[in-house]
Protein backbone atom coordinates (compact mmCIF):
# COMPACT_ATOMS: atom_id res chain seq x y z
CA UNK A 1 0.00 0.00 0.00
CA UNK A 2 1.38 3.45 -0.79
CA UNK A 3 1.83 5.71 2.34
CA UNK A 4 0.49 8.61 -0.01
CA UNK A 5 -2.88 9.47 0.26
CA UNK A 6 -3.44 11.39 -2.93
CA UNK A 7 -5.84 9.64 -5.98
CA UNK A 8 -4.68 9.59 -9.51
CA UNK A 9 -7.66 12.47 -9.84
CA UNK A 10 -6.01 14.66 -7.20
CA UNK A 11 -2.89 14.34 -8.95
CA UNK A 12 -4.08 15.40 -12.39
CA UNK A 13 -5.65 18.37 -10.65
CA UNK A 14 -2.58 19.69 -9.53
CA UNK A 15 -0.13 18.99 -12.39
CA UNK A 16 -3.06 20.63 -14.18
CA UNK A 17 -2.51 23.22 -11.94
CA UNK A 18 0.94 24.00 -12.42
CA UNK A 19 0.90 23.45 -16.12
CA UNK A 20 2.96 19.92 -15.98
CA UNK A 21 1.52 16.51 -17.76
CA UNK A 22 3.61 14.17 -15.51
CA UNK A 23 5.50 14.38 -11.94
CA UNK A 24 8.18 13.04 -14.09
CA UNK A 25 8.69 16.39 -16.10
CA UNK A 26 9.33 17.95 -12.43
CA UNK A 27 12.80 16.16 -12.58
CA UNK A 28 14.33 17.35 -15.70
CA UNK A 29 16.43 19.36 -14.97
CA UNK A 30 18.32 16.14 -13.57
CA UNK A 31 20.25 14.52 -16.27
CA UNK A 32 18.39 10.91 -17.34
CA UNK A 33 22.04 9.20 -16.26
CA UNK A 34 21.93 9.86 -13.50
CA UNK A 35 18.25 8.90 -12.26
CA UNK A 36 17.88 5.70 -10.68
CA UNK A 37 14.68 4.30 -12.66
CA UNK A 38 14.61 1.13 -10.18
CA UNK A 39 17.02 -0.75 -7.77
CA UNK A 40 18.05 -3.88 -8.61
CA UNK A 41 19.65 -4.35 -5.73
CA UNK A 42 16.53 -4.40 -3.27
CA UNK A 43 14.95 -7.70 -2.95
CA UNK A 44 10.85 -7.84 -3.62
CA UNK A 45 8.59 -6.83 -0.88
CA UNK A 46 8.12 -8.77 2.07
CA UNK A 47 5.04 -9.23 4.30
CA UNK A 48 4.84 -8.47 7.71
CA UNK A 49 4.57 -12.21 8.57
CA UNK A 50 7.81 -12.80 6.68
CA UNK A 51 9.87 -10.00 8.02
CA UNK A 52 8.93 -11.30 11.25
CA UNK A 53 10.76 -14.80 10.56
CA UNK A 54 13.14 -13.05 8.81
CA UNK A 55 14.53 -11.14 11.44
CA UNK A 56 14.16 -13.76 13.79
CA UNK A 57 16.34 -16.04 12.20
CA UNK A 58 18.99 -13.58 11.91
CA UNK A 59 19.06 -12.52 15.79
CA UNK A 60 19.62 -16.07 16.28
CA UNK A 61 22.58 -16.08 14.02
CA UNK A 62 23.85 -12.94 15.75
CA UNK A 63 23.81 -15.05 19.18
CA UNK A 64 24.57 -13.48 22.16
CA UNK A 65 28.57 -13.12 22.41
CA UNK A 66 30.80 -12.20 25.90
CA UNK A 67 31.25 -8.87 24.20
CA UNK A 68 34.80 -7.62 25.13
CA UNK A 69 34.74 -4.97 22.30
CA UNK A 70 34.45 -1.18 23.35
CA UNK A 71 36.56 1.04 20.43
CA UNK A 72 33.69 3.69 20.77
CA UNK A 73 30.59 2.01 21.92
CA UNK A 74 30.13 -0.06 25.34
CA UNK A 75 27.79 -2.06 26.43
CA UNK A 76 26.70 -0.86 29.55
CA UNK A 77 23.94 -2.43 32.13
CA UNK A 78 20.74 -0.48 31.09
CA UNK A 79 18.05 -0.31 33.93
CA UNK A 80 14.29 -1.87 32.52
CA UNK A 81 13.51 1.41 33.76
CA UNK A 82 15.00 3.74 31.37
CA UNK A 83 12.81 2.41 28.24
CA UNK A 84 10.12 1.60 30.21
CA UNK A 85 9.55 4.90 30.89
CA UNK A 86 11.23 6.68 27.37
CA UNK A 87 8.40 4.29 25.57
CA UNK A 88 5.57 6.21 26.99
CA UNK A 89 3.35 8.35 24.31
CA UNK A 90 4.19 11.77 25.33
CA UNK A 91 8.06 11.11 25.27
CA UNK A 92 8.57 8.79 22.15
CA UNK A 93 9.65 10.83 19.36
CA UNK A 94 12.80 11.50 18.05
CA UNK A 95 11.72 14.80 17.12
CA UNK A 96 12.27 18.30 19.24
CA UNK A 97 8.29 19.95 18.47
CA UNK A 98 8.35 22.14 15.65
CA UNK A 99 6.02 24.18 18.23
CA UNK A 100 8.33 23.95 20.74
CA UNK A 101 6.94 25.84 23.67
CA UNK A 102 3.47 23.92 23.02
CA UNK A 103 5.46 21.09 24.34
CA UNK A 104 6.86 22.20 28.27
CA UNK A 105 7.37 18.37 29.10
CA UNK A 106 9.73 18.36 26.06
CA UNK A 107 11.64 21.27 26.75
CA UNK A 108 11.78 20.69 30.62
CA UNK A 109 14.04 16.85 29.57
CA UNK A 110 15.58 18.70 27.07
CA UNK A 111 16.81 21.58 30.04
CA UNK A 112 17.61 18.42 32.46
CA UNK A 113 19.84 16.83 29.89
CA UNK A 114 22.05 20.05 29.04
CA UNK A 115 21.64 20.73 33.08
CA UNK A 116 23.53 16.96 33.66
CA UNK A 117 25.97 17.67 30.49
CA UNK A 118 26.95 20.89 31.93
CA UNK A 119 27.31 18.75 35.57
CA UNK A 120 29.50 16.12 34.07
CA UNK A 121 31.71 18.27 31.92
CA UNK A 122 32.01 21.47 34.22
CA UNK A 123 31.29 23.42 31.47
CA UNK A 124 29.07 26.48 31.25
CA UNK A 125 26.11 25.76 28.65
CA UNK A 126 25.43 22.17 26.34
CA UNK A 127 23.06 22.09 23.26
CA UNK A 128 20.26 19.93 23.46
CA UNK A 129 22.70 16.98 21.00
CA UNK A 130 23.60 16.14 17.82
CA UNK A 131 23.66 12.84 15.94
CA UNK A 132 26.59 11.42 17.42
CA UNK A 133 30.01 12.03 18.90
CA UNK A 134 32.01 11.89 15.67
CA UNK A 135 29.65 14.32 14.25
CA UNK A 136 30.07 16.78 17.51
CA UNK A 137 34.02 17.07 17.59
CA UNK A 138 33.35 18.09 13.80
CA UNK A 139 31.20 20.71 15.24
CA UNK A 140 32.99 21.90 18.10
CA UNK A 141 36.17 22.06 15.26
CA UNK A 142 33.88 24.36 12.91
CA UNK A 143 32.85 25.97 16.23
CA UNK A 144 36.78 26.64 17.71
CA UNK A 145 37.74 28.22 13.62
CA UNK A 146 34.74 30.90 14.31
CA UNK A 147 35.58 31.63 17.91
CA UNK A 148 39.00 31.83 17.26
CA UNK A 149 39.48 35.52 15.69
CA UNK A 150 42.91 35.59 17.04
CA UNK A 151 43.96 32.93 14.52
CA UNK A 152 44.47 33.65 11.00
CA UNK A 153 44.79 30.09 10.09
CA UNK A 154 42.28 27.41 10.34
CA UNK A 155 44.38 24.63 11.40
CA UNK A 156 43.60 22.57 13.92
CA UNK A 157 45.65 19.44 15.70
CA UNK A 158 44.22 16.21 16.58
CA UNK A 159 45.94 13.02 17.48
CA UNK A 160 46.39 10.16 15.90
CA UNK A 161 45.59 8.82 19.01
CA UNK A 162 41.75 9.85 18.11
CA UNK A 163 39.15 7.04 17.51
CA UNK A 164 39.76 6.66 14.03
CA UNK A 165 35.94 6.42 12.67
CA UNK A 166 35.85 10.18 14.33
CA UNK A 167 38.79 11.63 12.19
CA UNK A 168 37.35 10.33 9.52
CA UNK A 169 34.08 12.17 10.05
CA UNK A 170 36.26 15.12 11.03
CA UNK A 171 37.66 15.11 7.54
CA UNK A 172 34.98 14.33 5.71
CA UNK A 173 32.92 17.30 7.38
CA UNK A 174 35.42 19.74 7.49
CA UNK A 175 37.72 19.06 4.78
CA UNK A 176 35.78 21.36 2.13
CA UNK A 177 35.94 24.31 4.70
CA UNK A 178 39.38 24.95 4.19
CA UNK A 179 39.98 23.84 7.24
CA UNK A 180 43.48 21.80 7.70
CA UNK A 181 43.72 18.95 9.91
CA UNK A 182 47.23 18.20 11.49
CA UNK A 183 47.79 14.64 12.91
CA UNK A 184 49.63 14.38 16.29
CA UNK A 185 51.69 11.52 16.50
CA UNK A 186 51.04 9.47 19.70
CA UNK A 187 53.82 8.39 22.23
CA UNK A 188 54.65 4.45 21.33
CA UNK A 189 55.64 3.80 24.53
CA UNK A 190 52.91 5.73 26.74
CA UNK A 191 50.50 5.84 24.02
CA UNK A 192 50.09 9.22 24.66
CA UNK A 193 49.98 12.44 23.37
CA UNK A 194 53.19 14.28 24.54
CA UNK A 195 54.25 18.16 24.30
CA UNK A 196 57.30 17.28 22.54
CA UNK A 197 55.21 16.19 20.02
CA UNK A 198 53.10 19.52 19.83
CA UNK A 199 55.91 21.33 19.46
CA UNK A 200 57.18 20.23 16.20
CA UNK A 201 53.78 21.18 15.06
CA UNK A 202 53.41 24.33 16.31
CA UNK A 203 55.67 26.11 14.32
CA UNK A 204 52.75 27.32 12.32
CA UNK A 205 49.72 28.88 14.40
CA UNK A 206 46.90 27.04 15.23
CA UNK A 207 43.06 27.48 15.97
CA UNK A 208 42.46 24.70 18.47
CA UNK A 209 43.77 21.45 19.73
CA UNK A 210 41.72 18.65 20.04
CA UNK A 211 42.25 16.23 23.62
CA UNK A 212 40.64 12.79 23.70
CA UNK A 213 40.18 11.68 27.38
CA UNK A 214 40.63 8.82 27.35
CA UNK A 215 42.34 8.35 24.02
CA UNK A 216 41.38 5.89 21.47
CA UNK A 217 43.37 2.99 23.37
CA UNK A 218 42.27 3.33 26.35
CA UNK A 219 45.00 6.02 27.95
CA UNK A 220 44.48 8.45 30.21
CA UNK A 221 46.18 11.93 28.29
CA UNK A 222 47.84 14.85 30.57
CA UNK A 223 44.93 16.83 30.00
CA UNK A 224 46.08 19.45 32.23
CA UNK A 225 49.52 20.02 30.56
CA UNK A 226 48.21 19.57 27.12
CA UNK A 227 45.48 22.31 28.10
CA UNK A 228 47.57 25.14 29.34
CA UNK A 229 50.62 24.18 26.19
CA UNK A 230 47.22 24.71 23.85
CA UNK A 231 46.23 28.03 25.96
CA UNK A 232 49.91 29.19 25.88
CA UNK A 233 49.69 29.22 21.97
CA UNK A 234 46.67 31.33 22.23
CA UNK A 235 44.45 27.97 20.84
CA UNK A 236 41.41 26.60 22.03
CA UNK A 237 41.24 23.71 23.42
CA UNK A 238 38.78 20.80 22.54
CA UNK A 239 38.43 17.77 24.95
CA UNK A 240 36.44 14.72 23.32
CA UNK A 241 35.44 12.91 26.28
CA UNK A 242 33.21 9.52 27.57
CA UNK A 243 30.56 10.57 29.71
CA UNK A 244 30.82 7.23 31.88
CA UNK A 245 34.48 7.97 32.78
CA UNK A 246 33.69 11.81 33.42
CA UNK A 247 32.09 10.35 36.99
CA UNK A 248 35.66 9.66 38.03
CA UNK A 249 37.81 11.78 35.85
CA UNK A 250 39.09 15.26 35.79
CA UNK A 251 35.82 16.98 33.68
CA UNK A 252 37.52 19.50 30.59
CA UNK A 253 36.29 22.47 32.34
CA UNK A 254 38.85 21.71 34.97
CA UNK A 255 41.45 20.75 32.65
CA UNK A 256 44.59 22.71 33.34
CA UNK A 257 44.73 26.65 34.29
CA UNK A 258 41.13 27.80 32.91
CA UNK A 259 40.03 25.14 31.80
CA UNK A 260 38.87 23.32 27.95
CA UNK A 261 36.97 25.74 25.59
CA UNK A 262 34.82 22.92 24.10
CA UNK A 263 33.89 19.36 25.36
CA UNK A 264 32.14 16.97 23.10
CA UNK A 265 31.20 13.25 22.83
CA UNK A 266 29.27 10.59 22.39
CA UNK A 267 26.55 9.68 24.83
CA UNK A 268 25.71 6.07 23.86
CA UNK A 269 27.14 4.81 27.22
CA UNK A 270 24.43 6.26 29.10
CA UNK A 271 21.29 3.87 28.81
CA UNK A 272 22.38 3.27 24.44
CA UNK A 273 22.31 -0.17 23.32
CA UNK A 274 24.98 -1.08 21.16
CA UNK A 275 22.39 -1.42 18.03
CA UNK A 276 24.87 -2.34 15.60
CA UNK A 277 26.51 1.13 15.52
CA UNK A 278 23.44 3.29 15.94
CA UNK A 279 21.71 5.36 16.37
CA UNK A 280 23.44 7.48 19.33
CA UNK A 281 23.44 11.10 20.53
CA UNK A 282 26.49 13.79 20.68
CA UNK A 283 26.98 15.85 23.01
CA UNK A 284 27.99 19.62 22.98
CA UNK A 285 29.05 21.98 25.82
CA UNK A 286 31.12 24.61 26.04
CA UNK A 287 32.04 28.22 27.88
CA UNK A 288 29.57 31.10 28.47
CA UNK A 289 31.96 33.39 26.45
CA UNK A 290 31.41 30.96 22.93
CA UNK A 291 27.54 30.10 22.98
CA UNK A 292 27.00 32.44 19.75
CA UNK A 293 29.09 29.93 18.59
CA UNK A 294 27.38 26.84 19.55
CA UNK A 295 25.10 24.91 17.02
CA UNK A 296 22.13 23.24 17.25
CA UNK A 297 18.98 23.76 20.08
CA UNK A 298 19.04 25.07 23.07
CA UNK A 299 16.37 25.02 25.80
CA UNK A 300 16.65 27.37 28.52
CA UNK A 301 14.12 28.36 31.41
CA UNK A 302 12.66 31.25 31.61
CA UNK A 303 9.08 33.56 33.41
CA UNK A 304 6.24 33.89 31.61
CA UNK A 305 4.07 36.90 31.69
CA UNK A 306 2.72 36.29 34.88
CA UNK A 307 5.77 35.32 36.53
CA UNK A 308 5.62 31.76 36.32
CA UNK A 309 8.55 29.50 35.28
CA UNK A 310 8.34 28.01 31.50
CA UNK A 311 10.69 26.67 28.87
CA UNK A 312 11.87 28.00 25.81
CA UNK A 313 14.47 27.33 23.04
CA UNK A 314 16.37 29.72 23.47
CA UNK A 315 19.30 31.58 21.63
CA UNK A 316 17.26 31.07 18.29
CA UNK A 317 19.39 33.64 16.05
CA UNK A 318 21.80 31.42 15.84
CA UNK A 319 19.94 29.14 14.13
CA UNK A 320 19.08 28.51 10.03
CA UNK A 321 15.47 29.29 10.76
CA UNK A 322 16.34 32.71 11.79
CA UNK A 323 20.16 33.35 10.53
CA UNK A 324 20.08 31.58 6.99
CA UNK A 325 22.91 30.69 5.09
CA UNK A 326 25.00 32.45 8.13
CA UNK A 327 23.57 30.33 11.21
CA UNK A 328 26.31 28.89 13.07
CA UNK A 329 25.07 25.39 11.44
CA UNK A 330 22.77 23.55 9.58
CA UNK A 331 22.50 21.13 12.52
CA UNK A 332 18.65 22.43 13.67
CA UNK A 333 17.74 19.37 15.27
CA UNK A 334 18.59 17.11 18.12
CA UNK A 335 18.22 13.14 18.91
CA UNK A 336 15.32 13.71 20.69
CA UNK A 337 14.60 9.83 21.69
CA UNK A 338 18.24 8.94 22.79
CA UNK A 339 18.41 12.43 24.54
CA UNK A 340 14.94 11.39 26.25
CA UNK A 341 16.89 8.11 27.30
CA UNK A 342 20.26 9.65 28.07
CA UNK A 343 18.54 11.65 31.00
CA UNK A 344 16.24 9.25 32.08
CA UNK A 345 19.48 6.49 32.33
CA UNK A 346 21.57 9.29 34.22
CA UNK A 347 18.11 10.41 36.81
CA UNK A 348 17.96 6.54 37.01
CA UNK A 349 21.48 6.43 38.41
CA UNK A 350 22.44 9.47 39.56
CA UNK A 351 25.83 10.84 40.22
CA UNK A 352 26.93 7.71 42.99
CA UNK A 353 25.37 5.00 40.14
CA UNK A 354 27.52 6.85 37.34
CA UNK A 355 30.58 7.11 39.07
CA UNK A 356 30.05 3.43 40.41
CA UNK A 357 29.27 1.95 36.77
CA UNK A 358 32.49 3.73 36.06
CA UNK A 359 34.42 2.57 39.16
CA UNK A 360 33.34 -0.95 38.23
CA UNK A 361 34.29 -0.64 34.49
CA UNK A 362 37.92 0.12 35.51
CA UNK A 363 38.20 -2.43 37.82
CA UNK A 364 37.55 -4.88 35.40
CA UNK A 365 39.23 -3.66 32.75
CA UNK A 366 42.67 -3.44 35.19
CA UNK A 367 41.89 -7.13 36.06
CA UNK A 368 41.22 -8.17 33.09
CA UNK A 369 44.28 -6.80 31.37
CA UNK A 370 46.75 -8.41 34.73
CA UNK A 371 44.85 -11.90 34.41
CA UNK A 372 45.52 -11.16 29.61
CA UNK A 373 48.96 -10.43 30.79
CA UNK A 374 50.10 -13.93 32.16
CA UNK A 375 49.25 -15.80 28.89
CA UNK A 376 52.88 -16.15 27.27
CA UNK A 377 53.20 -13.53 24.36
CA UNK A 378 50.34 -11.09 25.87
CA UNK A 379 52.11 -7.90 27.07
CA UNK A 380 50.50 -3.96 26.98
CA UNK A 381 51.39 -2.32 24.02
CA UNK A 382 51.44 0.95 26.56
CA UNK A 383 52.66 1.86 29.82
CA UNK A 384 50.13 4.40 30.55
CA UNK A 385 46.94 4.43 33.25
CA UNK A 386 43.87 3.70 31.31
CA UNK A 387 40.16 3.83 32.11
CA UNK A 388 38.37 1.02 30.32
CA UNK A 389 40.26 -0.37 28.08
CA UNK A 390 43.46 -1.89 27.00
CA UNK A 391 45.40 -2.13 24.21
CA UNK A 392 47.46 -5.68 24.18
CA UNK A 393 50.33 -6.75 22.04
CA UNK A 394 49.65 -10.48 20.84
CA UNK A 395 51.94 -13.33 20.14
CA UNK A 396 49.63 -14.21 16.72
CA UNK A 397 48.10 -12.48 13.26
CA UNK A 398 45.05 -11.20 15.38
CA UNK A 399 42.20 -12.30 12.70
CA UNK A 400 42.99 -15.96 13.82
CA UNK A 401 42.61 -14.71 16.99
CA UNK A 402 39.49 -13.16 17.01
CA UNK A 403 37.92 -15.95 14.50
CA UNK A 404 38.69 -18.98 17.13
CA UNK A 405 37.17 -16.85 20.10
CA UNK A 406 34.26 -15.36 18.00
CA UNK A 407 33.86 -19.82 17.40
CA UNK A 408 34.01 -19.72 20.81
CA UNK A 409 31.26 -17.39 21.41
CA UNK A 410 33.45 -14.63 22.28
CA UNK A 411 33.48 -11.27 20.89
CA UNK A 412 37.38 -10.84 21.92
CA UNK A 413 38.19 -7.52 21.21
CA UNK A 414 39.10 -4.37 18.67
CA UNK A 415 41.56 -5.35 16.18
CA UNK A 416 44.19 -2.27 16.31
CA UNK A 417 46.60 -3.29 13.38
CA UNK A 418 43.69 -2.41 11.15
CA UNK A 419 43.55 1.23 12.03
CA UNK A 420 47.10 1.40 13.00
CA UNK A 421 49.13 -1.13 11.28
CA UNK A 422 52.40 -0.07 12.87
CA UNK A 423 50.79 -1.62 16.38
CA UNK A 424 50.09 -5.18 14.44
CA UNK A 425 49.22 -7.58 15.56
CA UNK A 426 47.35 -5.94 18.77
CA UNK A 427 44.37 -6.33 20.42
CA UNK A 428 42.27 -3.54 21.98
CA UNK A 429 39.58 -4.83 25.13
CA UNK A 430 36.80 -3.47 27.22
CA UNK A 431 35.32 -5.16 30.13
CA UNK A 432 32.10 -2.90 31.63
CA UNK A 433 30.57 -3.42 34.38
CA UNK A 434 28.55 -6.17 33.13
CA UNK A 435 31.38 -8.71 32.63
CA UNK A 436 31.66 -10.55 35.57
CA UNK A 437 35.00 -12.37 36.85
CA UNK A 438 33.38 -15.60 35.73
CA UNK A 439 33.43 -13.86 31.96
CA UNK A 440 36.70 -13.09 32.17
CA UNK A 441 38.00 -16.66 33.20
CA UNK A 442 36.51 -17.99 29.98
CA UNK A 443 37.79 -15.18 27.93
CA UNK A 444 41.26 -15.83 29.09
CA UNK A 445 41.40 -19.40 29.21
CA UNK A 446 39.85 -19.57 25.67
CA UNK A 447 42.46 -16.82 24.52
CA UNK A 448 45.39 -18.67 26.42
CA UNK A 449 44.03 -22.29 24.56
CA UNK A 450 43.80 -20.40 21.03
CA UNK A 451 47.73 -18.53 21.57
CA UNK A 452 49.07 -21.57 22.82
CA UNK A 453 48.09 -23.54 19.70
CA UNK A 454 48.79 -20.63 17.42
CA UNK A 455 51.98 -20.19 18.56
CA UNK A 456 53.09 -23.88 18.63
CA UNK A 457 52.14 -24.96 15.45
CA UNK A 458 54.72 -22.62 13.82
CA UNK A 459 57.17 -24.62 11.97
CA UNK A 460 60.54 -23.74 13.84
CA UNK A 461 62.42 -24.96 10.70
CA UNK A 462 62.49 -23.10 7.59
CA UNK A 463 61.23 -24.73 4.71
CA UNK A 464 63.83 -25.26 1.85
CA UNK A 465 63.18 -23.63 -1.75
CA UNK B 1 8.05 58.81 12.67
CA UNK B 2 11.93 57.35 13.17
CA UNK B 3 15.12 60.35 13.76
CA UNK B 4 17.05 60.72 11.00
CA UNK B 5 20.24 63.50 12.08
CA UNK B 6 21.07 65.86 9.50
CA UNK B 7 24.81 65.94 10.21
CA UNK B 8 24.92 62.31 9.38
CA UNK B 9 25.56 60.09 6.18
CA UNK B 10 23.57 57.20 5.68
CA UNK B 11 24.02 53.82 3.68
CA UNK B 12 21.07 52.06 2.22
CA UNK B 13 21.86 49.33 4.42
CA UNK B 14 20.66 51.59 7.72
CA UNK B 15 23.68 52.69 9.14
CA UNK B 16 24.83 55.99 10.24
CA UNK B 17 27.93 57.13 9.42
CA UNK B 18 29.86 59.88 11.77
CA UNK B 19 32.78 62.07 9.58
CA UNK B 20 34.53 62.99 13.08
CA UNK B 21 36.96 65.23 10.46
CA UNK B 22 40.09 63.77 11.35
CA UNK B 23 40.36 61.29 8.89
CA UNK B 24 37.95 58.77 11.30
CA UNK B 25 34.58 57.52 11.17
CA UNK B 26 32.01 56.40 13.53
CA UNK B 27 29.42 53.67 12.31
CA UNK B 28 26.08 52.74 13.93
CA UNK B 29 22.75 51.74 13.20
CA UNK B 30 19.68 53.93 12.45
CA UNK B 31 16.68 54.42 14.79
CA UNK B 32 14.35 53.06 12.03
CA UNK B 33 16.76 50.26 12.24
CA UNK B 34 16.90 49.26 15.49
CA UNK B 35 13.27 50.07 15.69
CA UNK B 36 12.44 47.75 13.29
CA UNK B 37 15.46 44.89 14.70
CA UNK B 38 13.60 45.20 18.33
CA UNK B 39 14.88 44.68 21.87
CA UNK B 40 18.82 43.98 20.90
CA UNK B 41 19.97 41.26 23.48
CA UNK B 42 23.38 40.99 21.55
CA UNK B 43 26.73 42.60 19.51
CA UNK B 44 29.56 41.12 17.87
CA UNK B 45 31.90 43.90 17.51
CA UNK B 46 34.79 43.51 15.01
CA UNK B 47 38.47 42.73 16.05
CA UNK B 48 40.33 46.69 16.12
CA UNK B 49 42.74 46.25 13.25
CA UNK B 50 40.82 44.62 10.84
CA UNK B 51 41.11 45.89 7.20
CA UNK B 52 37.51 45.95 5.62
CA UNK B 53 35.90 46.77 2.58
CA UNK B 54 33.04 48.83 1.93
CA UNK B 55 29.92 47.19 2.48
CA UNK B 56 31.70 43.92 4.27
CA UNK B 57 29.50 42.47 6.98
CA UNK B 58 31.76 43.01 9.80
CA UNK B 59 29.50 42.99 12.72
CA UNK B 60 26.24 41.55 14.03
CA UNK B 61 23.50 42.88 15.76
CA UNK B 62 20.92 40.33 17.11
CA UNK B 63 17.38 40.73 18.65
CA UNK B 64 15.22 38.70 20.43
CA UNK B 65 13.76 37.94 16.37
CA UNK B 66 16.64 38.50 14.34
CA UNK B 67 20.06 38.57 13.66
CA UNK B 68 21.85 41.23 10.90
CA UNK B 69 24.91 42.12 9.53
CA UNK B 70 26.20 45.52 9.87
CA UNK B 71 28.36 46.61 6.65
CA UNK B 72 31.04 48.96 6.93
CA UNK B 73 30.08 51.92 4.98
CA UNK B 74 33.55 52.25 3.27
CA UNK B 75 36.83 50.66 2.88
CA UNK B 76 39.16 51.28 5.63
CA UNK B 77 40.47 49.83 9.13
CA UNK B 78 38.87 48.95 12.22
CA UNK B 79 40.05 51.72 14.96
CA UNK B 80 37.99 51.07 17.85
CA UNK B 81 34.56 48.98 18.89
CA UNK B 82 32.46 50.13 21.49
CA UNK B 83 32.95 47.19 23.58
CA UNK B 84 30.59 48.63 26.23
CA UNK B 85 27.62 47.02 23.96
CA UNK B 86 29.13 43.62 25.35
CA UNK B 87 27.09 43.79 28.59
CA UNK B 88 24.57 46.31 27.72
CA UNK B 89 23.40 45.75 23.96
CA UNK B 90 20.19 47.93 24.74
CA UNK B 91 22.48 50.86 24.63
CA UNK B 92 21.60 50.48 20.73
CA UNK B 93 17.90 50.87 21.50
CA UNK B 94 17.90 53.83 23.54
CA UNK B 95 20.53 55.82 22.15
CA UNK B 96 20.98 54.81 18.28
CA UNK B 97 23.17 58.50 17.26
CA UNK B 98 24.87 58.67 20.66
CA UNK B 99 26.21 55.94 23.19
CA UNK B 100 24.74 53.23 20.98
CA UNK B 101 27.85 53.57 18.01
CA UNK B 102 29.15 50.19 17.05
CA UNK B 103 32.85 51.42 15.67
CA UNK B 104 35.19 53.42 14.35
CA UNK B 105 36.68 53.22 11.19
CA UNK B 106 39.84 54.96 9.63
CA UNK B 107 38.79 55.95 6.34
CA UNK B 108 41.45 55.30 3.50
CA UNK B 109 39.70 57.08 1.06
CA UNK B 110 37.53 60.56 1.76
CA UNK B 111 35.51 60.49 -1.66
CA UNK B 112 33.88 56.95 -0.18
CA UNK B 113 31.58 59.54 1.53
CA UNK B 114 30.35 60.98 -1.43
CA UNK B 115 28.60 57.89 -2.36
CA UNK B 116 26.70 57.47 1.08
CA UNK B 117 23.15 59.40 1.44
CA UNK B 118 22.59 62.33 3.32
CA UNK B 119 19.35 62.20 5.34
CA UNK B 120 17.01 63.05 2.68
CA UNK B 121 18.29 59.89 0.86
CA UNK B 122 17.90 57.92 3.30
CA UNK B 123 14.01 59.00 4.58
CA UNK B 124 12.98 58.97 1.07
CA UNK B 125 14.51 54.94 1.21
CA UNK B 126 12.63 54.39 3.93
CA UNK B 127 9.36 55.30 2.80
CA UNK B 128 10.24 53.53 -0.40
CA UNK B 129 10.66 50.37 1.86
CA UNK B 130 7.83 50.95 3.91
Amino acid sequence: MPFIPHTAEDLAAMLAVIGVERIDDLFDEIPLDLRASTLPSMPPPLSEMEIGRLMQQRSREDGQPLCFIGAGAYEHHIPAAVWQIASRGELYSAYTPYQAEASQGTLQLLYEFQSMMTALTALDVSNASLYDGASALAEAVLMAVRCNRKCKSPRILVPRALHPAYRRTLHTIVRQQGIELVEVPFDRRGGHTTIEQLEELATREFAALVINQPNFFGILEEVDALTDWAHRHNALVIGVVNPVALALLSPPGHWGETGADIGCGDAQPLGMPLSSGGPYAGFLCCKQALVRQLPGRIAGRTLDVDGKPGFTLTLQAREQHIRRSKATSNICTNQGLLVTVATIHMALLGAEGLERVAGACHANTASLGTMLCEIPGIEPLFERPVFHEKALHLPAPTADILRSLAAHNVLAGFDVGLEYPELDPALLVCATEMRTQEDMATFTQKLARVVTTRTQARCPVKPKI
Amino acid sequence: MSNTPENLKYTKEHEWVLDNGDGSLTVGITDHAQEALGDLVFVELPEVGRRVDTAEACAVVESVKAASDIYSPVRGEVLEANTALSDTPETINEDPYGAGWIFKLRLSDASQLDDLLDATGYEALVAEEA
